[in-house]
């Protein structure tokens, strides 16, 4: 075997391989036989085709008027860096403010009252905002249903009964259930943000039906949710100034919390992986260097049989 | 006897002694590890986490 590829490739294999350099390059050119004009018109043509081509990507990325949607403007969240965790108070208020406001018409069915302790309320205060609503439980003895205070272990209560009735009661339109919101929407929080500010009187031309409002992060324009959120629409028990903007900002969080409850233990598990993978590979590296080092330093000798 | 080859001698001529050298350190090393990595967490995150507001509402 190594003899047969020693013959096909003579002492070839062995050798560092020969790299033309530059110079050899341009002789083997098929341009250096143009004309001077040829050159410069192919040049003229090919440049002018590269701009073109440039040119119509960026109004391709520029304008985008092919779509009626306004793309939400990126916000710097204090939990968008790399190792930022969400500020819970912040998740607290939203809490307060999706139970004010919000629940009203949205269901959030995968969180439960126990989600809450350690993130945002203690265990106490926790099973207190559970026992505020009554719970269908059952069925007893008797085989009835009953009612009876909520458990830590109950999920949020919903406002409709089901998709039909909450469409009945919202002309047709069909509120989403929070709980992942954030992750089912291009633009994340931004656009919940900008989605709750966003409300505006209608352009000239723009039909709106009954029951639809006009904004323009939606796409299409016509919402059939109202305007939710405004200047002093509730109190913070907190005391923090309940402008529109600090409800949109608060409420986001918390969706941004339900949709992705684990964020901040991943940020903190990406700090630790940072730290063992560079670890592992400068060890990863050094014994490379250390084995090839038997190999690298090793002088190899050609010594054809003496006839 | 120098620094390495008592090491040398005393762990890593055995298996048992190395294996027993190699969960020590692992049981070390982690909770060094875990401690630096989450002081560090809490240190960016001042002020933003369960942790640091749940003081307002317990007594
Ligand atoms: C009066 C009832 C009502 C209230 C209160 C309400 N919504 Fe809505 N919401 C709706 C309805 C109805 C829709 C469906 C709109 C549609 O599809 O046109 C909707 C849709 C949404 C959507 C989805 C938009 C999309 O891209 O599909 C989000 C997000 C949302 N609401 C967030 C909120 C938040 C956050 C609050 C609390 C601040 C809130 N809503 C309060 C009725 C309501």
């Amino acid at each position: 075997m190594a003899a047969s590829v020693g013959r096909i490739c003579r002492a070839g294999l062995l050798k560092s391989p020969h790299v033309p350099t530059i110079n050899q390059f341009s002789s083997l050119s098929t341009t250096r036989e143009w004309t001077k004009g040829r050159k410069a018109l192919l040049g003229t043509i090919g440049m002018l085709a590269g701009g073109a081509g440039a040119l119509l990507l960026a109004l391709d990325r520029s304008v985008r008027a092919s779509d009626l949607e306004l793309h939400p403007p990126k916000h710097v969240w204090s939990h968008s860096g790399m190792f930022s965790s969400l500020d819970h108070a912040s998740v607290r208020r939203g809490y307060e403010v999706y139970k004010q406001v919000c629940a009203a018409c949205h269901s959030m069915r995968f969180i439960a009252y126990r989600n809450l302790v350690g993130v945002t309320h203690t265990e106490e205060e926790a099973k207190a905002e559970a026992e505020e609503q009554m719970v269908l439980d059952g069925p007893n003895e008797q085989g009835e249903m009953f009612k009876r205070p909520g458990k830590l272990s109950d999920y949020f209560p919903s406002p409709y009964p089901n998709e039909e009735a909450a469409r009945a009661a919202n002309n047709g339109a069909y509120p989403p259930d929070l709980s992942y919101i954030v992750s089912a929407r291009h633009g994340g929080e931004d656009y919940i943000f900008a989605l709750l500010t966003g409300y505006c009187d209608a352009p000239a031309g723009v039909v709106l039906r009954e029951g639809q409002y006009f904004n323009p992060y939606f796409p299409g324009g016509a919402i059939s949710m109202a305007q939710a959120l405004y200047n002093e629409a509730m109190e913070y028990t907190d005391g923090t100034p309940a402008t529109a903007s600090q409800l949109a900002k608060d409420i986001s969080t918390f969706l941004k919390w339900t949709a992705e409850p684990e964020h901040d233990d991943r940020k903190k598990m990406l700090m630790k992986a940072i730290g063992i993978f560079s670890f592992l590979m400068a060890i990863t590296y050094y014994i490379k260097r250390m084995k090839f080092s038997t190999l690298k330093t090793r002088k190899i000798e050609f010594r054809p049989k003496e006839k | 006897m120098g620094f390495n080859e008592t090491v040398y001698n005393l762990i890593f001529k055995r298996t048992s002694t190395m294996a027993l050298a190699c969960v020590a350190s692992a049981f070390f090393f982690e909770r060094t590890f875990d401690l630096v990595t989450e002081n560090l967490f809490e240190k960016i995150n001042e002020g933003k986490l369960w942790k640091h507001i749940k003081d307002k509402y317990q007594q």
